[in-house]
């Protein structure tokens, strides 16, 4: 399989590559890793004409600690890969479930080459990543030709591929709190090890996140308040497809899928609390 | 577009479309037929190479992504004299293939698994090869085969160009 043709643009700075994006409008794509959008163009899913390769701007690849005390953020820039986080120690330290779920997306080589920017800016329902981030709540870094803003992760993932973000802007950084030793857990359903999940859920400091379980990864509302009025984990798992609305396809039809979210949900609580 | 991409040791500038992926780069413009392509959509393992140090599967990248990369192939592991790289041989001692399509992007991939961990368990060359199938299903030798090659020392983790392959 063989994208279209397209114009490639490489470029060595944010400013650069916000440019290219005013130069060339919404016919123009920022390429990272590749690992979403190239798949996707050799399907002829997405034919954008401009490439803007983003990957050699050195200083979006990063974590640290940003503040001090409770207020204090873990900032992750857009460019820093898959096997990057998954080893970093300050985020295995400070949010130790992003590098856990950074080590289970694809395989090692998907890992070598994907970044936490480029799933974000993706959207797709089925991330791990996403699915992780809006868990732990905090934001999305967004640059574009009027300076920078903040979207919370609440906001951001709005549909199947769609995004709170412009064509105009980048995602440069993402921020989420500190957890420490806060527990957590990360449960995911795939036929194969390095395939998409059918259903996965990421549960951290009384939120559970849901990917695959509606157009875009999902906050499991329902569970969460359950769980502030001081319901069981049990209890409160059997909610977890409320307000949901997933899809059907050969591996899963909608019923299993609720399943699967309810029972997802509860293991990754389990596992949160330590039980 | 011109693209400077050294493969196996040699540098060579090629005039190529952005379009062109990695894999058929390696294949029609270098020649280089090792490198397999099988699923065509980043599952299988079998176009696997190793890139600047680090395992890819090379239908994922595109040429013009590589510019100014180093890349090894199958072809750039035996010695000048034949010999072969301490994965090769493994395979072969432990018999870690039967059609043998896959067998390519498995040792790449392996050699990447044993970069990263020098002497993986079973279940860690496992999980290090999850992104690599075999449609013989052989995966029993193929494990068998990596673990040998553990034991033959730190060249089995390494490809003999310059570059180390740092995980």
């Amino acid at each position: 399989m063989i994208p279209s043709p397209f114009e490639y643009v490489k470029v060595r700075s944010v400013d650069e590559a916000l440019a290219a994006l005013t130069e060339h409008g919404e016919d123009a794509k920022l390429l990272a890793g590749g690992h979403s959008l190239l798949p996707i163009m050799k399907l002829r899913l997405a034919i954008p004409t401009v490439l803007i390769d983003i990957s050699g701007i050195s200083d979006l690849s990063y974590v640290r600690v940003d503040g001090d005390g409770p207020d204090a953020m873990v900032a992750i820039g857009a460019g820093t890969r898959h096997f990057e986080l998954e080893r970093d120690d300050v985020a295995r330290t400070e949010v130790p479930l992003l590098p856990h779920v950074a080590g289970r997306v694809g395989d090692p080589q998907v890992r070598h080459r994907g970044t936490i920017g480029g799933t974000t800016a993706h959207s797709d329902p089925a991330s791990d990543l996403p699915t992780a981030l809006l868990a732990l709540g905090g934001t999305v870094v967004l640059q574009g030709p009027g300076g920078r803003r903040e979207v919370p992760v609440t906001e951001f993932w709005t549909g199947f591929f769609e995004t709170a973000m412009s064509p105009d802007e980048m995602v440069v950084e993402l921020r989420v709190p500190r957890t420490g030793s806060i527990g957590w857990g990360y449960e995911k359903f795939t036929r194969r090890e390095n395939d998409w999940p059918i259903v996965a859920a990421a549960a951290v400091d009384g939120r559970v996140a849901l990917a695959n379980m509606a157009g875009s990864v999902v906050r499991a509302t329902a569970t969460e308040e359950a769980l502030a009025r001081g319901a069981s984990i049990a209890e409160a798992a059997e909610l977890a497809d409320q307000g949901t609305s997933p899809g059907a396809d050969m591996h899963a039809d909608q019923e299993y899928r609720r399943h699967l979210a309810r029972l997802l949900t509860r293991r990754a609580l389990e596992t949160a609390a330590g039980v | 577009m011109q693209v400077s991409i050294t493969v196996n040791g040699e540098q060579r500038t090629d005039e190529v479309e952005p379009r062109l992926l990695l894999a058929h780069y390696l294949r029609e413009v270098r020649g280089l037929k090792a490198t397999n392509i099988g699923c065509d959509s980043t599952s299988c393992g079998a176009c696997t190479v190793i890139v600047d140090g680090l395992s890819v599967k090379s239908c994922t990248v595109l040429a013009v992504q590589s510019d100014g990369a180093q890349v090894t192939t199958l072809e750039g592991l035996a010695g000048p004299d034949g010999e072969l790289h301490p994965m090769q041989a493994a395979f072969r001692a432990e018999h870690g293939l039967q059609c043998g399509f896959c067998t390519p992007g498995m040792v790449m991939a392996a050699i990447g698994v044993l970069a990263d961990n020098p002497d993986p368990t079973d279940r860690e060359v496992r999980e290090g090869l999850e992104g690599n199938l075999c449609r013989c299903t052989g995966y029993h030798n193929i494990v068998r085969a990596v673990r040998t090659a553990a034991q033959a020392g730190p060249a089995a983790g390494q490809v003999p160009q310059a570059q180390e392959v740092e995980a």
